[in-house]
């Protein structure tokens, strides 16, 4: 007797799911309970098992491919058993026929069932009706695949919890139930209800959405993950390490006196020459350039610097998009614009959300160097010093130069010593060679 | 206003019921010379004489038929049984005639009569005398059943069973007689029909009867102690069973645990419980759970019987249980 | 009058049952018929017979259905019986009480619809065959249980007496009846208490399949009297004259003296004990039913009143036809009768209650 392996709904909202990685091949032997492959859902990675024995004798859908919930992505049959139906079946229909659930709600009613004899009972309310008030009557059961019923059907709740759930808009699937067997009672879904909602991003995140060409996700790998848990054990919510390096500021010095020479329109500062090299140099680094998700590091494709402005009770960064790809006077026009509007607070909540990189600047306080807080869920922040001419040893000789300050804040989930030092590498040659910024 | 008891309570039903309508009598056993077995009718032969509160044979089943034939032809009589073990001879005039007979007959004859008696376990008195009746007999389409718990309620609701026209079962108990309670002098009527919340609460409905409707309030004011407020629900009327204030009540603390001192299987509390899934469903939190007599029949020795009954602490820890506390 | 504790009765108030006593029909002196009389009861048992042979008929065609106890050759115990009682008297009798409601008074035509199950029945048809009831002629059914109805019948010489009235009951039983508990509890009491009840027990020698010898330890039932120091007789149920006078000398002791009484009166049904029933063959013979058929009650009244020149040949065809034709209008007026509306069913379990 075969057994369709269906793309299941490993979570409650699941409506498609990534087939990561086959961990059997066809012709293995399969048991109940094995592990067939790993699943990526819009939460996590889970485990994708078997349903039923013999040998797994059809993968119809490759590591990496998308399947939605309920489709047929493998046949599980004996060795000598014809399948060409179940294969066409699959092909053919596109997914199973029978429809996902695709609300919390569904697999509450699908689970009543399956769990209860409500349907015998349920069935009986017609004839001899109380003349008290007319009973309830039931719903019948939405049709689930078989496999995610069965997973649907261990999600125990009582009637009262699924009704508040409902009208709550909690979902039953995120709840951990305190009853017997799991059974999700109604202080359960009380207590979910009052807490804040999780994994929401911070409004940080530019309302216009971004589209999905300007960014890809990575998941994490299995070290990726392990260094995020001990660290963050280690160190709190974001395990921080600092990189400083000391910059030679000279020829900076020298095309921005250059650039001055050109008018008015061609005044920046060295700020605006900062900003324009830390975006280049992201835009070369971009693990550098990137937030971390919790289940995943997204790096940006594009660079937009926050720039910290002190106004007067705080801080506010208003965000410079596409830093790398403008050009120094744009860049300083901007800049000019945005920290006045900081400065008057006329700022739009677009201008000051959506960077992918913050830069802190304090030199102009005679701050030598300093650290900066990371900005969430970025994974990175400059920290950019005073200027200040001090003698060093150049070629053997002592000379007297003007010199800068940076220290890196990484966030160790995202961003290595190394990484982080490779991009002050960069930074260092873009500042020590700014005609690269031309390139 | 006077606090008096339970068989007290009865007695005064019953004269003032016998001085307001003629056609009421009372028949059974010990009732008249011996006073009543458990003293209910005392005084009554003195003041209405042996025709109207009349002694029989040990004839269960016999006198149970006289009352049908007075009843059809237009008298009024309150059967007394000695206790409901008994009535088990006279099941076929209960059943068969008093309870069919409007029906049967197109409705031409009603019955208005009244069958009484202590029904249930007292203490020590074995198998044969320690049965609970109401749920075979509120089975019967065309019989009334009650089960007053309280000396208010049992003079208020034996005056209202006298007046029905029809058919009523009144199951009363020798643990109740004693009971002491404030009962209204005069006249007043407790309507059969309606239950009643003998206490208030919010965190679970507790539906008992009878004299188990005490042993509610026990639990009631042992809970009460950690915060747990018990509502009880005092059916008071098996059938026709009041469906509205029990389900109002499990609406409200969304788990109801159900105590009776009849066995498990077809009692009472299985019709209670099927009330309560069909039209509280959206707000039950926990399966409805029932306290009631051990699947046995009642043993002599007094530890046996002890654990055999339904008891305070059996319904706390079904209490707990329904509103998921760790059993203390 | 005395209950019997010494304790002397005291008579309660009657205000709410004042009775308007009907007069009394002239009593004949124990057994006297004229001939009005006799011609009444040739009337009565023809039409039990004709009705009964037309529900056999019914019975078959599926018009009856369930349980149906026929009457046919005991026409004589009803009718003697029944023809001495006043309007105010009652009547209790078993399941196979076609012949007595017929007897009583109640028409064919609210008869027959009950056997049919239609609302024009006397019972609205809610009791059928067994349960056949009417209040206007005190007909107090009908019962199923064997034995049921007898203390029923004890607890109505009761409230008979409990009113101080001169009304009395009618008891019809069949003979297995008198093995039953009920039967003891409830003729001891009616004794014990000296009620106005008449018991009469139909002996038709057979309970359904049992044979009277065979169930019952004496075989002169009416012995069974004894037991309770009751006056009792035994009395040739085929011959409807001599059922009249000793059920007329019962009466008069029950309405005089408030006195029970028990008399066996034995007679034969010339069918099975219901239709489900063979007429013979199984437990009787054919020969032993044929020779009771040699006594017909209605031959046995029809040879008194020849004897007397009140009834001839053609006398007796044109009242068999007469009766024939309204058995026949029974039927028709039964088969008309719309079934029972559906929401009849919810009715008169209970009575709604206004005091």
């Amino acid at each position: 007797m075969a057994t369709k392996v269906f793309m299941e709904a490993l979570s409650p909202t699941m409506e498609e799911g990534r087939l990561v990685k086959w961990l059997k091949n066809e012709g293995d032997a399969v048991k109940s309970g094995d592990i067939l492959a790993e699943v990526e859902t819009d939460k996590a990675i889970m485990e994708l098992v078997a349903r039923g024995d013999g040998i797994l004798r059809r993968r119809l859908t490759g590591d990496g491919d998308t399947s939605p919930v309920g489709s047929i992505i493998g046949v599980i049959a004996a060795a000598d058993e014809n399948i060409d139906a179940l294969i066409a079946e699959a092909s053919g229909g596109g997914g199973a026929s029978t429809a996902a659930p695709a609300t919390a709600a569904a697999p509450a009613t699908a689970a009543a069932p399956a769990t209860a004899a409500t349907p015998a009972t349920a069935a009986t309310p017609a004839a001899a009706a109380t003349p008290a008030s007319q009973p309830p009557v039931p719903r019948p059961p939405s049709p689930v695949p078989a496999a995610a019923a069965a997973a649907a059907a261990d999600l125990r709740s009582s009637p009262l919890a699924r009704r508040i759930a409902a009208e709550r808009g909690v979902e039953l699937g995120a709840i951990q139930g305190s009853g017997p067997g799991g059974r999700i009672i109604k202080r359960d879904v009380e207590a979910a209800a009052s807490q804040p909602p999780v994994s929401r991003l911070p409004s940080s995140v530019s309302p216009t959405a971004a589209s999905a060409a300007d960014y890809q996700d990575l998941p994490l790998s299995q070290i990726r993950k392990t260094i995020a848990r001990r660290l963050a054990e280690s160190i709190g919510p974001i395990p921080t390490f600092y990189l400083t390096a000391e910059l030679d500021m000279e020829r900076v010095a020298e095309m921005r006196s250059a650039m001055a020479e050109l008018g008015d329109g061609f005044k920046v500062s060295f700020n605006d020459i900062i900003i324009k090299a830390v975006a280049s140099a992201l835009a070369q680094h971009p693990e550098c350039n990137a937030h971390w998700q919790g289940d995943s590091i997204r790096q940006w494709h594009r660079v937009h610097i926050g720039m910290a402005v002190a106004i007067d009770d705080g801080l506010i960064t208003p965000v410079i998009f596409d830093a790398d790809r403008k050009g120094l006077r744009q860049l300083a026009a901007e800049s000019r614009d945005l920290a006045k509007r900081a400065r008057d607070r006329k700022l739009t909540p677009n201008e000051y959300t959506g960077s992918t990189f913050s830069i802190s600047n304090l030199g102009m306080f005679g701050i030598d160097q300093f650290t900066a807080i990371i900005n969430p869920p970025e994974a990175g922040i400059l920290a950019v010093g005073s200027i200040e001419a001090k003698p060093v040893v150049i070629e053997g000789a002592v000379a007297v130069r003007r010199r800068l300050r940076v220290t890196l804040s990484c966030d160790h989930r995202v961003i290595d010593g190394a990484a982080g030092a490779r991009f002050l590498q960069t930074l260092r040659r873009l500042i020590e060679n700014p005609l690269l910024l031309v390139y | 206003m006077s606090v008096i008891t339970y068989r007290d309570a009865l007695n005064q039903a019953l004269r003032e019921e016998m001085q307001r309508d003629d056609r009421v009598f009372l028949m059974g056993e010990e009732v008249a010379v011996y006073q009543g077995a458990y003293k209910v009718s005392k005084g009554l032969l003195q003041e209405f004489g042996e025709m109207r509160v009349v002694d029989t044979p040990i004839t269960e089943l016999g006198f149970a038929g006289v009352g049908v034939g007075a009843a059809m032809v237009g008298l009024r009589p309150v059967i007394e049984f000695m206790t409901w073990n008994f009535a088990l001879l006279a099941i076929d005039q209960v059943v068969n005639a008093a309870a069919k007979m409007l029906y049967m007959s197109g409705g031409q004859y009603p019955m208005p009569m009244v069958f009484r008696g202590p029904n249930g376990a007292a203490l020590q008195l074995a198998a044969q005398h320690s049965q609970a009746w109401e749920s075979w007999l509120a089975h019967i389409p065309g019989l009334k059943v009650i089960t007053p718990a309280t000396p208010y309620d049992a003079k208020g609701m034996l005056k209202a069973a006298i007046r029905d026209d029809n058919p009523v079962v009144v199951l009363e108990g020798e643990m109740l007689y004693n009971t002491k309670g404030e009962v209204p002098d005069g006249d007043y009527i407790v309507p059969i029909g309606k239950a009643e919340v003998k206490r208030e609460g919010e965190h679970c409905t507790l539906v008992a009867h009878g004299k188990t409707v005490l042993m509610a309030l026990q639990v009631a004011d042992a809970l009460e102690k950690e915060g747990i407020r018990v509502e009880v629900v005092d059916l008071r009327t098996i059938r026709p069973m009041d469906v509205e204030t029990i389900a109002a009540s499990v609406r409200k603390t969304n788990r109801a645990v159900v105590l009776e001192e009849g066995w498990e299987v077809c009692g009472v509390g299985a019709q209670v419980v099927d009330y309560v899934q069909r039209h509280c469903f959206d707000h039950l939190d926990a399966p409805i759970l029932r306290v009631h007599q051990e699947d046995v029949p009642m043993p002599y020795a007094k530890n046996l019987e002890r654990t055999a009954k339904p008891d305070v602490a059996k319904t706390i820890a079904a209490i707990r249980q329904v509103m998921y506390l760790p059993t203390a | 009058m005395c209950l019997g504790h010494g304790v002397p009765l005291r008579r309660p108030t009657l205000s709410a049952m004042a009775k308007k006593k009907t007069p009394p029909r002239s009593e004949p002196s124990f057994g006297e018929t004229d001939a009005p009389t006799r011609a009444s009861l040739l009337h009565s048992m023809l039409l039990q017979r004709r009705f009964e042979e037309r529900c056999a008929e019914a019975y078959a065609l599926g018009r009856i259905g369930g349980f149906c106890h026929l009457y046919i050759g005991q026409e004589a115990c009803g009718t003697g019986a029944i023809s001495l009682l006043r309007d105010d008297d009652y009547v209790i009798t078993t399941y196979r009480d076609h012949g007595q409601a017929l007897a009583r008074g109640l028409t064919p035509r609210a008869v027959m619809s009950e056997l049919f199950g239609r609302s024009d029945g006397c019972s609205r048809g809610k009791g059928g065959s067994m349960h056949l009831f009417d209040r206007n002629t005190n007909f107090l059914g009908g019962h199923g249980i064997v034995g049921g109805h007898v203390p029923i019948a004890t607890g109505v010489g009761f409230a008979i007496k409990y009113r101080g009235t001169d009304q009395v009951i009618l008891c019809f039983m069949g003979e297995s009846v008198v093995n039953t508990g009920a039967f003891h509890e409830a003729l001891n009491m009616a004794a014990l208490w000296k009620l106005p009840v008449v018991y009469i027990i139909e002996n038709n020698r057979y309970g359904m399949g049992t044979a009277l010898e065979r169930a019952s330890a004496i075989h002169d039932i009416y012995q069974r009297g004894a037991a309770y120091d009751m006056p009792r007789a035994q009395v040739d149920g085929q011959d409807v004259l001599m059922v009249r006078a000793a059920v007329a000398e019962a009466i008069h002791r029950a309405r005089t003296q408030s006195i029970p009484t028990l008399l066996e009166v034995r007679t034969y049904r010339f069918m099975g004990h219901s239709m489900s029933d063979a007429v013979s063959g199984t437990y009787r013979t054919k020969q032993e039913l044929e020779e009771y058929m040699k006594r017909d009650p209605i031959h046995v009244l029809r040879a008194h009143m020849e004897e007397r020149g009140e009834i001839d040949d053609a006398g007796m065809t044109a009242l068999d036809e007469e009766i024939k034709a309204v058995v026949q209008d029974a039927w028709d007026f039964a088969e008309a009768s719309p079934e029972p509306a559906l929401e009849s069913l919810w009715e008169d379990v209970m009575v709604e209650t206004t005091t």
